[in-house]
This record gives structure tokens, sequence and C-alpha cells, in this order.
């Protein structure tokens, strides 16, 4: 079904309000004055001469601000800024301005005196290494990979290397906090309004019921507006101490280390296989950055337990402790890192079989779950596979031209899967006498265009057409459902939905009327509840554990690379995409999702990166200006995507799985294959620059 | 940003005459000095804004000589019939710099004054590294970091960023003349001298005086054929690793090289040689000869190189 | 002869065909005087240095960086934001083109992008596919909705010839 977006007008017309937008009345404007160092220890800041300055209110520092406590997840800092004079990170929050005005507050920002005493930073690569999770770095261990190596025909052993690089969503991060009394009000840029309510009510020990998050539509999310991080209790605190509302909406530069980040990440890999090119043994090492005093693990090796058959695998993960702030999941992570290394080192062992990459893929397919053998509960990667391969026209790839003017042309691919993460989902839906029907559940926009999906199920159950259907979301007063992140979504609310017009359904079997029959019946409105629920009333699933069945997505990607060989720039000539995702259930809006996607994998591969300094330890730029991702001109109209024809009904009351991150996935290693094909130079650290390339 | 006072100009006197003051800047688009203040980079007491005079804006032939105003904006010169027509170089540099948007408020005068784009440099207040550019004897933090987008030519350890603007590239080659104005009156300075590098003036980025302002460009008319070509990871809206502007009339072809030092680099003209890239991979590789890479980007040779050469092959010669 | 220099500056701009009169400091961006002076949230800041493009808004017609521009160098100029691209309830052919063709996703950028497209029509560069991603990309769409946003301008530039 083909509907356009139900919010689509708001967006249209600048009357869709994001977090900053809301400016409640004598709302002062915040700043956070950041440390200047990436490590040491705060001595003082001297606030006298900010504080000077015209439309200056105040400026805040710890002792100014009430001793917060430790915090649990989903808080993506524990330890709080301000409860001790540690400098974990270039940027770490020592003072907050402010002003009656935003440019008062930003010029009082650049005046505020932070005294420190700096230590050296310690950089990526040559921190501390530790376990990610336990004692052991062995996260997962199958058959024995040693033996399989030592008896193998071909080997392949490669270290693959990713830039760490930031959300850079188009809306930084940004909260509006007010409090009527002991009453909190947030206005949010978030992905999960809903957890945000214990994070902060711990931070300042109040009742969960007094806090409210609202957030009717988040500037892109991609992973970065998750968790809950500093500024959001910050506002707060600023807002208490004042007795005024106050606004928090980051600036650019403080949004690359007040939130997180992908993490950079070395992995590698020991492909073993018999002469044939089927998987002997697969060993997946990845080591991720995390903070100093805040953790973060990206299991990327999850990707190598979860996609081919292989008699032996042993995965084993690390996290390695730097100067910076803390990283946190992006589109996509686990497999995203995860695949960039193992669908890498399947192109490489390809090459050294001399067998055409997808005939490799083939020939592992995973009939059933590798990690512990449980069936899917529905994959038609194999349908993938050839449907992908088909409109691409893979096979015959190299009888077409292999030059265009100065571009060198090269084809590569990849598979691509996520994980399926489950939360739990609820709704509520409301059947008037009149014929229209209201769904209620608080997901959040974050342009994945939920609340239309969310209509359209409501609609479909019901019987009503399209346009009778509002939804309401992004309020923490709606009934609690999973978080808008992790391709979760559709899966878990739209099965409440669902199973909430149902519910709508059966009481009115139960009244023994039809809908159109309310108003004659004397019934106004008809109420229904939905949820949707896991396996042992859990929180969270991953890949359907604790079901008779292993739930993931997948899908495969090619792409055609132009390599201009004189500069080693690349450029997209165009892509297919096809994928096994479970039910569809809007075709315009997941298609936008996996362009978008497959744009940010194009990105991935070509040209995001955050450096950090390497003598001073903070991110090298802090803007976008120096900080590149795709713009128009770099994404051809020929992205060609698709999904297999797919109901699962294991994973979801709707048939649905996830989509969101999935497509994603894959495309750097493509693109990595493609820039091989083209010119033959073998690059293992992206993003693919020009420099890379032209020293192959 | 800081807060600063703000007047018109009603005239290019009153402007000449507001900037004997220290502590005065022109305003004219408006796209660097913003972020500069933002960034600390300038702190003016004082703004005065030209850009209402519209003297200083507009493109015009004059006999051999095609005139193009300060104010005029990137657009409106690279749409322009008259730069297509005999500045196809400049042309096609102005709608290759920046978006669309900042091509409507960016001027030609401002753009070539536009600073370097190291991130060092570019970093905001309190500046957390050695820069002299920012903090004159403290150091330059990126000739023992990142530097591969830095000078290959004329650098110094005081200095070894590069200078960012396209048009500057194309009216080097151009032999454009820029015309300012100062107390003294008006006075042309060659456009290939108008930028200056570490090697040859220190800190000092080009000639224009504190207390002079730019009011137009000349550039002269004659049989050619032009290109530039701009070398970036992105393909579009992203400053340039490289950039090349040739300019090819006779037997010769003239060759500026952008993002390659403190001023966009002429090479020695080629003269007599085969438009062939077989010909001028070698001799541009022999003007070139005095390169010296920083560590981490002697690949900006290659490029740099082989911009020159597609932008001469690109401007008119056998492929 | 001394300039008259001023720290509060009496503007009249036509904001989406209303004028509106202020006074403003010298520093206060175009962006920042539409969003927290004249309530016009519509316009978003993204970046605040000219690297985004969210902030796009026409200044006589002209497409510009919110941004990069301050308040006083519009006075008596007219000013369109995305509130002032509907004709009163009647979407624009670029707002229906963009509507029908999902040339948005989180929303963020779009009304950068909605007046970016307008002035890149007005200014006869919606010709070809290439073209309009050369002249649209002034406006970073991070959840990359690219093939359909050249779609929708070269829709509307179609239909409102």
């Amino acid at each position: 079904m083909i509907a356009t977006r139900v919010e689509a007008t708001a967006k249209l017309t600048g009357s869709a309000t994001f977090a900053a937008d809301h400016r409640p009345e004598g709302v002062l404007h915040a700043v956070l004055v950041g440390a200047p160092v990436a490590a040491g220890t705060l001595r003082g800041v001297d606030t006298a001469a900010a504080r000077a300055l015209p439309g200056v209110t105040a400026v805040l520092t710890a002792a100014d601000l009430p001793d917060f406590p430790r915090l649990d997840m989903p808080a993506a800092v524990l330890t709080l800024p301000f409860t001790d004079d540690r400098i974990p990170h270039e940027g770490w929050p020592v003072a907050i301005v402010l002003g009656e005005t935003i440019e008062a507050a930003e010029a009082a920002r650049a005046v505020v005196g932070v005294d420190c005493a700096a230590e050296p930073p310690v950089l990526l690569g040559s921190g501390e290494r530790t376990p990610a999770m336990g004692e052991d770095a062995v996260v997962f261990t199958k058959g024995d990979v040693d033996a399989a190596r030592a008896q193998a025909a071909l080997r392949v052993e490669q270290t693959y290397v990713q830039a760490a690089r930031h959300h850079n969503t188009m809306e930084t991060s940004g909260t509006v906090a007010r409090w009527d009394g002991d009453r909190l009000t947030l206005w949010d840029a978030v992905q999960a309004g809903s957890t945000v309510i214990p994070v902060v009510s711990a931070a300042f020990g109040i009742d969960a019921a007094n806090v409210r998050v609202v957030s009717p539509h988040t500037g892109g999310g991609f992973g970065g507006k998750g968790y809950i991080w500093p500024h959001e209790v910050l506002a707060a605190a600023a807002a208490r101490v004042t007795g005024r509302p106050v606004k928090l909406h980051l600036r650019r530069a403080d949004q690359f280390s007040a939130v997180g980040y992908q993490p950079w990440m070395e992995q590698t890999i020991r492909l073993a296989a018999d002469a044939e090119g089927r998987l002997l043994g697969v060993e997946h090492h990845a080591v991720n950055n995390a903070g100093m005093v805040e953790t973060h693990v990206e299991p990327a090796t999850e990707a190598s337990k979860s996609l081919y058959a292989s008699p032996a695998i042993r995965l084993r993960l690390e996290i390695e402790r730097v100067s910076l702030n803390v990283p946190t999941p992006m589109r996509a992570p686990v497999e995203g890192p995860g695949l960039w290394a193992l669908e890498s080192a399947m192109n490489e062992l390809a090459d050294e079989a001399g067998i055409d990459p997808l005939d490799l893929r083939l020939a592992n397919f995973a009939e059933v779950s590798p990690a512990d053998g449980r069936p899917w509960s529905s994959n038609r990667l194999r349908e993938a596979y050839a449907e992908g391969a088909r409109r691409y026209g893979w096979r015959d790839r190299h009888q077409r031209p292999r030059q265009d003017g100065h571009w060198r042309i090269g084809h590569g691919m990849a598979t691509c899967s996520m994980g399926s993460f489950r939360f739990p989902g609820a709704a509520r839906v409301h059947l008037g006498a009149d014929g229209r029907a209201v769904v209620e559940s608080n997901v959040h926009d974050i342009g994945s265009g939920a609340q239309t999906v969310l209509a359209q199920i409501a609609a479909e159950e019901l019987g009503v057409p399209l346009d009778r259907v509002d939804v309401r979301w992004g309020d923490t007063d709606l009934p609690r459902t999973g978080p808008t992140y992790g391709s979760s979504t559709t899966m878990g609310t739209g099965s409440a939905v669902a199973s909430a017009a149902r519910d709508v359904g059966k009481q009115l079997a139960d009244l023994g009327i039809e809908a159109d029959a309310m108003a004659a019946a004397g019934v106004g409105e008809i109420v229904g509840e939905g949820t949707y629920e896991l396996p042992d009333g859990a929180m969270f699933n991953g890949d359907g554990e604790g079901t008779p069945y292993a739930m993931r997505t997948w899908g495969v990607i090619f792409v055609e690379v132009g390599v201009d060989p004189d500069f080693g720039i690349l450029r997209l000539r165009r892509a297919v995409g096809v994928y096994s995702a479970g039910r569809i259930v809007n075709a315009l809006t997941a298609r936008a999702q996996m362009i978008g996607a497959i744009v940010w994998g194009w990105g991935k591969a070509t040209m995001e990166e955050s450096d950090q300094e390497p003598v001073h330890g903070r991110w090298l730029a802090k803007n976008l200006s120096n900080v590149a991702v795709p713009v128009n001109a770099d994404i051809p109209a020929d992205i060609d995507v698709s999904f297999v024809e797919e109901f699962d009904e294991a994973a979801s009351l709707i048939g649905a799985r996830g989509i969101g991150e999935l497509g994603a996935t894959g495309v750097d290693a493509a693109v990595a294959a493609a820039v091989h094909d083209a010119v033959g130079v073998r690059v293992r650290e992206v993003p693919i620059l020009p420099w890379k390339v032209l020293a192959g | 940003m800081i807060d600063f006072a703000y007047a018109r100009a009603e005239s290019e006197s009153a402007a000449v005459a507001a900037l004997a003051d220290d502590h005065a800047t022109v305003l004219a688009g408006g796209t660097e000095l913003l972020n500069w203040v933002r960034l600390g980079i300038a702190a003016p007491e004082r703004v005065v804004d030209i850009g209402g005079l519209d003297g200083l804006r507009g493109i015009t032939r004059d006999g051999d000589t095609l005139r193009i105003g300060a104010l005029t904006t990137l657009n409106e010169i690279g749409e322009h019939p008259l730069v297509v027509a005999h500045a196809g170089a400049l042309a096609s540099a102005c709608l290759q710099a920046a978006s669309a948007q900042i091509r409507n408020r960016a001027t030609l005068g401002g753009n070539v004054l536009q600073r370097t784009r190291c991130a060092y440099f570019r970093a905001e207040e309190p500046v957390p590294w050695p820069c002299n550019r920012r903090s004159p004897g403290s150091g330059c933090a990126a000739l023992a970091g990142l530097h591969e987008r830095h000078a290959i030519f004329g650098w110094t350890d005081e200095c070894v960023a590069v200078q960012p603007s396209d048009p500057a590239v194309a009216l080097v080659a151009l032999d454009a003349v820029v015309d300012v104005v100062g107390p003294a009156g008006p006075r042309p300075i060659p456009s290939t001298e108008f930028h200056l590098t570490p090697q040859e003036a220190g800190l000092r980025e080009h000639r224009l005086d504190p207390d002079e302002l730019i009011v137009g460009y000349r550039i002269p008319v004659a049989p050619t054929r032009q290109a530039y070509i701009k070398i970036r990871e992105r393909a579009s809206y992203e400053y340039a690793i490289v950039s090349a502007a040739a300019v090819v009339g006779g037997s010769v072809a003239r060759v500026a090289l952008g993002s390659v030092a403190g001023k966009p680099w002429r090479l020695p003209d080629l003269v007599d040689v085969p438009l062939t890239r077989e010909a001028l991979l070698p001799a541009v590789e022999e003007r070139m000869a005095d390169a010296n890479p920083l560590p981490h980007n002697g690949f900006k040779v290659t490029m740099a190189r082989n911009a020159a050469v597609r932008a001469v092959l690109t401007a008119g010669g056998d492929r | 002869m001394a300039l008259d220099y001023a720290h509060d500056i009496d503007i009249t701009i036509r904001v989406n065909g209303r004028a509106v009169r202020a006074v403003v400091h010298p520093r206060t961006t175009l962006l920042d005087w539409l969003r927290e002076e004249v309530g016009l949230t519509g316009t978003k800041k993204g970046c605040n240095e000219g690297a985004c493009g969210t902030c796009t808004v026409l200044v006589d017609g002209t497409r510009m960086n919110g941004c990069l521009t301050l308040a006083v160098q519009c006075d008596g100029r007219e000013v369109t934001t995305v509130e002032g691209l509907a004709d009163g309830g009647e979407l624009s052919p670029v707002q229906r083109a963009f509507r029908d063709l999902d040339a948005f996703q989180c929303g963020y950028c779009t009304p950068g992008q909605l007046v970016s497209a307008t002035a890149c029509i007005a200014e006869g560069h919606a010709t070809d596919p290439a073209t309009v991603r050369e002249w649209m990309s002034g406006n970073i769409c991070r959840c990359s909705s690219y093939p359909q946003i050249t779609a929708a301008v070269l829709t509307a530039a179609q239909a409102s010839r």
C-alpha cells in the first residue's frame, strides 16, 4: 500500500515543532562551557567576565548545581558532569551560561575562564585494551577454528579499520525544560521519551510521575538520540536553579562531544575455507574505542556467528579506552561495523578462490542459525540474492564497458544483515461513532514513517479509510511503548496497534454491532488496548532468543562505482538493494529508509570521519565544514530498492521484522570491492579517501 | 558572536575612510565575516556594511578588458554571459565554490579574502592548540598533526595552511588585476602577486593593507580556451583537496594550482608543449619540481600534477 | 566623514508579505531573528556556519543562508520563509511534489529544501537530474532522501511551467 506521510502538511509548511522550536514564556538560552583539554583535572572556573556581559543572566558551575547521583542505563553517561573534577575528554561540561538571548549566551561562553591541570591524552590505537564483557575477550566459540585453519585450502587474514564518525543529525540534540512546582516538562529531541523519565527523575530524586517528555518531531536520530545524554539533565538543572524555563539546544560544535558517535574500530577476520570456498572456520576479533570512564561496547562480531554456515567460529570483543567522549549506537550498529570486516574478507576470499563473490555467498548460505542451529523465523536471502543479481545485471557485469570517460567502473556486492531487536509495545485505539479512529502510542517521529505505518495498520484492521485515522505520538502521557530505534517500531508498536484495533473489533462483536451502527446503538466511542509482549515478559529480545526461531533480517547490495585514477576520487553510479525483512507495510516510507541507509553506507565508505587530533586528543573538527557527509550531488537517481514478498508470523503479529538499519550494512564492503574491481586497489580502512586509493 | 556597532557606508570613500579605524571591519556579503566573529578569528568593534555600494557591483566589458565589481556575487559571475565567454575558468570556479545559496551572498572581493580552511585555524575560542594565525608565536599544530589537506609549496614551520578560494585560482591563471582603493587613492595589484605565502611574507596573507578596499577586478580578454578542475571527495559543496585553472591560448598554457599553498600557485607557463597527456605530464612535473610535501601529503604532488594536466586537456587539447 | 555607528538598529523587513518593524542588534542573524523575535520557527538551525542549508530563506526572491545573513542587512527587503510558501491553505507545487514523491523524512532540513527548491526552479536550474543535484547540494538531508528530492524538484518545475 502506498500512503504519503500523515504528518506531511505540518512538515511542509513549517508548523511541525521540533524541541528547540518551543519557546515557553520567560525562557533562558543555555550554552555549555566545555573543558578545553582532553585529559586532566579542573582547578577552577572564572565566570566574572562572562557574567559582566549584557544579557547574561547566570553562569552556573558545580557549586550551583544539585549533587547528581551516579545514573543507570539508559543514561549514556553514568557519571554526570559537575560531580567531580576529572576531565575525561575535551568539551566535558564545566559551566553553563544562561542568557536572555542566544547571542548573549554564546558570546559569554568564550570568555568563561577554565583553569585545568592538563595531562597527556590517550590516543586511538594506544589506549589500554580490555575484554569488552567479563574476564575473557572470547565471547563465543563453536568448533575448533585452529584445526579448521590448519586443514584449510584457502585462508584470508586481514585487519579492517573504520574511522569514528558522528551521527551528524541536521537537528542537534536539544532540550527545553520547564518546572511547574515539582513537575518537570521536557521538550526533548529524543528517540525514546519514556526512557528519559527514569534517568531524569533519578538525577533529581523526584517521583517519575512528575516528569513528562514531549517530542512531537525529532530531527534525525540514527541512534544519537537513543540514550539519555547529560544535556537533558543539565537543562532541567539549570531551569530548577534559575526558576525559569531553559532551552539548551546544543551548538553544532558541542554536539560532537556532548553526544556519542560510532566508535573507531579495528577488526581482524580470519577465514578458513576449502578449495570451493566453503567456510571451515571464522574468527572475528573486534576492538572499539570507549571513553576513559564511560563504556560502550560495539558487538560487531555478532555478524560472524549469524550469517554464514561454518563448523567453527570464534569471536573476540575488546574495548580500548581513550580520551574521547563515549560512543553510542549509530545506524547501523553491531552488524554495520561487523559486516564491513566480514564482507570485505568474504570478497577477498572470493578473489583468492577465483569464485564469483555471489557464488561464494550462496555456497555458504546458512540454512539454520550458525550460532545454535535453530531454524530461521523466515529467511528469503537466496531470493534476494537472485533478484538483486537480476536487477543489477551482476552476472554479465564485466561484459559492459569498464570505462566511462575518465572514470574506471567497478562493481561490488555484499550481503546485508541485521539482528532483530524487539521491545515490548503498547497502543490504544479509539473508534468513534463518527467513524474516525485515533491511534495513541508514544513512538517518535524520527522520519522513519512510524506514525504513518501505525495509521495504516489501524485502518486496515478496523476497516476504515486511512484519512479517517489520526495518530498521537511523541508524549509520555500516551501509552508507553518501545523506543524508536533498533529498527523495532513497526514490529513492536505496529503489532500492539493491530492488537488494540482487534480489541475494538472484539468489543464491537461483544456488543453485537458493526462499527457503522455505533451511533444508532448509542455507543459513542470504543477504546481498544493492545500490547506486544516478549517471551517471559522481557524488556528486550535479540534475534528471537528464547524462542524456537532465530530472527534476523537479510539483504544484498550491489554497487557500481566510478573511480578516477588520476585523483583517487569515487562516485556512486548506481546501486541495487534487495531485502528479506518480513512484511513491508508502507512501500513509500520503506523505500525512503533503504535509500537513506544506502547513502549512509556510501558516506561511511567514502567520506565520513571524525578525527581525534593526534597530539591534543580532541576532535580535530567540530563542525560540518570540515566534516563531510553526502550531499545531493553524490547520490544518483538510480538507487533501486526492493523487498522480497514475505510475512514473518513468528516475528510479529503483523508479519514485519525491521528495516531501518539493514540497508546501511554491507555497503562499505561492496564499495571497497568495487574500487578493487575498478583499479585493483584494496583499501581496508574506511573512509576510502582519495589518497588511500592513490597510495595503492 | 560578540556585540559590535554597525553602520552603512554610503560611498566608497566613506568606506575607505572608515577603515582608518583599526577596530573597524568591512562587511560585504558576510559569509566569511560572520563565521570569523563566531570563532573569534575576528573581533571587530565596528562593522561597516558596504553592501549598499551598487557602484562596486556588476560585470562589463571595456574593450579588451572584462571588469567585475568586487561586490558582484559568485552566482552572478558564474552565470554571466560575458564571464562564461571570456573567463570561463572564473565562471566555473565561481559555480564550483560553496553552495548555491552561499554564492548568492558571497562576493568576489570577499571570496578571495577568505582565510584558510585548516581545521586547526577554524577551531573556536579559546583556541585549543598552537596556531600562529590565531595567536602569533604559539606554533603550528598542523605541522605535527593532521595535514593531508595542507601545503606542498611555500610553507614554513610557521604555517602550513593553504588558501582555499576557487575564484582566486582562476584569476591568477587569467592574469587578472585586483583594483584596490586606499587613503592614497587607487592602486592595481596583479592577482599573481596578491596573495602571499609564509615563505614570502610570514603571516601576512596578501598585499591588501588594512585600510584598503578591493573595488574590482580587471581580466584581459583574449582568445583562449579555459577550464577549472576541482578535486574533492564529496561531489559538491566542499573545499578542494587540489584544484587547477588552465588558460590556453596560442602556444602558451597558463596554469594555476589551488589549495597547494598559501596562495594560488601559478606554474611557469607551458610554452610550445604539445597538448597531450604524454607531453604534459613531464612538463608539469618539471614545473612542480620545487614541491615540498609535508609528511602526510605527498599524494598531493601527484594529484596536483594530474589536476594541472586535466585542466589543460579539458580547456582544449587532445585527450 | 564619520559613519554613524549604532548598536540598536531600526529595521523593517517584509516577512512573508507582512511588514515587520523591529530594533535589532547588529550581531543578530536573520535566522535567529526570524526564530526568536518574529516567532517563525519553521526555518531551522543546523550548523550555524553555512555548511548545511537548513536555514535557507529567500531574500528578495534569492535563496540565502539565514545564519550567514545579519538581520540588519535585510532592512527594506522581502524575506520569504517556509511559512510563506503555501498560498493560504493551498500547498505550492513544490510542497505538493515533496509530499507526493516522499521527498522528506524527519523534516528538519525540509523547510530549507523547500525554499531552496522553489528558488532552484525560479532560477531555471531545474532542467535535468544532474543540474538539480548540483544546485540542490547546498541543502544536506541526513535522512538522505536525495533521489526523491531531485524527483520532486523536477516534477514541481514541470507543474510550474
